[in-house]
């Protein structure tokens, strides 16, 4: 007998069965809650070409996880059976592995928001004030007011060489570490 | 490093907080609430996480620790016990203290724990992450409690470089503590709740606002009796005072409203069958010869819900809270000389039920 959708009595065109924990969890969708909830699909299309689809996706995301952490030797099978990753760079090293278990545990949220080392929050008021200085600069010169334009170009120039641009516009902060994170084995 | 031996019996410093003690401030949950507690998790740049150390490695983040200044809570003193070192008696100890987690009584690679003098803070060093810090305050406290902790973690950061990584925050050893590495707890005392069979609404409330509800110890402890602990699980996306605030302001304060509407509906219910339940546990526990934990923590809370409805007078619940700590086996065992199996961190190991008899009647004048 055919599947029908969770939601409505339609047929199913859409079967997900995610393993987890150990516990096996599976969803089927028609056409139209299936595009309702993010699996995006041309209507034409019958299931056994969205697997094969997402086989290939998984395919080609599977190469460019590595298999162990670099640093510590930790594999991710390791970390799926003890809870535990090795080290500081496991996070660099299964940052794509790692990332949705962690927004489940989080109730959805993906990046800290709270405060920094020393340090790196003060790269980041750095970046904020460089901002603030830029954007009070612009609108200086827009304004022709050239002695408020010079003290403020005078400002930025004492806060160092310039950050990088962010595609959105605003400046960003550079790595603190010069790399995506602090940690490591020892040398 | 010194022996933890020499701690003192009964309640720890920061549990007697006089009226000179500026901790003591606000009691106004205290019907509903024991203590509060916040913990931070940190570890190391450079170092592998504890569960992939060798025992040198561990030792070698010991005494980078050692050599870290404190300040804050350690200002006025510090006592590092080397818990590897130390009897399992003495360990225990500081377990039922809340001085240091279940896994670390029981671990067998290097680790230590640096204790305030007040024991208001502990820095275990080698539980699954490097560093965790805690702090314990009685009551609900913890807006303030959060403001020291934050204070000390800073003064760490001066000695001491930590993991973290722009987008996941802190790094930890647990994927899902990552973040602010931040996790507050309210140790409450839900008697009403339970008689009213109302608990499970509170698990699946709590289960809905993302809290993790344990037992009286904590972690992988089952709730004893009417004591439940109720901890944030989400560490990640909201800042420290965020997080905290909410906890405070609004989590906590709605467990002690349902608790406290319980109590109400309890004595419009029946006043005298509550005075009758109190007043017999207080009985019991005055004249019992032989007592075993499950059932003196019962009547204890008996008869601190009878003292926080004002149907037993002459009894402070500050002394209810302090003989529920007593009467742990740890602590009745030091106190009497007893020995002390080592799988006796229940009821199961020697029996200490005529020794807890003896000091609980006693405690009543
Ligand atoms: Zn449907
Ligand atoms: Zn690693």
């Amino acid at each position: 007998m055919e599947r029908t959708c969770d939601c409505c009595p339609n047929p199913a065109v859409v079967h997900e069965i995610v393993v987890r924990d150990g516990v096996k969890a599976e969803v089927h969708l028609c056409a139209e809650h299936a595009q309702e909830r993010g699996f995006l699909m041309p209507t034409s299309h019958g299931p056994a070409l969205i697997v094969g689809k997402l086989l290939e996706q998984a395919k080609a995301a599977a190469p460019r996880a590595p298999k162990a952490c670099a640093s510590c030797g930790t594999t991710m099978q390791q970390v799926r059976e003890t809870g535990l990753v090795g080290c500081p760079l496991c996070y660099r090293s299964f940052e794509q592995e790692l990332s949705p278990i962690i927004e489940r545990a989080q109730a959805g949220a993906c990046a800290h928001l709270g405060r920094h080392p020393a340090q790196a929050a003060e790269l980041v008021d750095r970046a904020a004030l460089r901002n603030r200085l830029a954007r009070e600069l612009r609108e200086a010169v827009a304004q022709e007011q050239y002695e408020r334009a010079a003290r403020l170009r005078d400002r930025l120039g004492e806060l160092g060489a310039p950050t990088a641009l962010a595609p959105n516009g605003a400046e960003v902060a550079p790595d603190p570490m010069g790399d995506e994170e602090r940690g490591g084995a020892p040398s | 490093m010194s022996n933890p031996d020499d701690s003192a019996r009964g309640a720890s410093p920061w549990q007697r907080g006089g009226a000179d003690d500026p901790r003591a401030h606000d009691d106004s949950c205290r019907d509903c609430v024991l203590s509060s507690r916040v913990r931070l998790a940190r570890n190391l740049v450079g170092f592998n996480f504890v569960n992939r150390s060798t025992p040198e490695q561990l030792s070698e983040v010991v005494h980078r620790v050692q050599a870290a200044r404190l300040g804050g809570p350690f200002e006025g003193g510090v006592r590092w016990v080397n818990v590897q070192a130390t009897a399992a008696l003495d360990r225990l100890m500081l377990f039922e203290r809340n001085l240091i987690s279940r896994p670390f009584v029981e671990a067998q690679h290097p680790r230590c724990v640096a204790i305030s003098t007040d024991e208001s803070t502990s820095v275990m060093v080698n539980e699954e992450d490097h560093l965790r810090l805690q702090m314990l305050a009685p009551g609900l406290q913890l807006r303030p409690l959060a403001a020291r902790m934050l204070e000390l973690d800073r003064t760490l950061e001066r000695s001491l470089e930590y993991a973290f990584h722009p987008r996941f925050g802190y790094l930890t050893a647990c994927p899902t503590n990552v973040g602010t590495g931040i996790r507050v707890s309210a140790m409450m005392h839900l008697p009403a709740l339970r008689l009213l069979e109302e608990l499970d609404k509170v698990q699946r409330a709590a289960k809905d606002m993302h809290l993790a509800v344990r037992g009286f110890h904590g972690e992988g402890t089952d709730a004893l009796g009417d004591f439940f602990q109720i901890s944030n699980q989400t560490t990640l996306g909201r800042t420290e005072e965020d997080l905290v605030e909410e906890f405070a302001e609004t989590i906590v304060p709605r467990f002690v409203e349902y608790e406290r509407a319980a109590r109400r509906a309890l004595l419009e219910r029946d006043r005298l069958a509550v005075d009758d339940r109190a007043h017999r546990s207080l009985g019991l526990l005055r004249s019992a010869r032989l007592l075993s934990l499950d059932e003196c923590i019962k009547h204890l809370s008996r008869v601190r819900l009878g003292v926080a409805l004002g149907r037993i007078e002459h009894v402070e619940l500050a002394h209810v809270d302090r003989l529920l700590l007593e009467a742990q086996p740890a602590h009745l065992a030091h106190a009497t000389g007893l020995s002390l199996g080592i799988a006796g961190l229940g009821s199961a190991g020697a029996d200490d039920r005529a020794a807890r008899a003896t000091a609980i009647r006693g405690a009543w004048r």
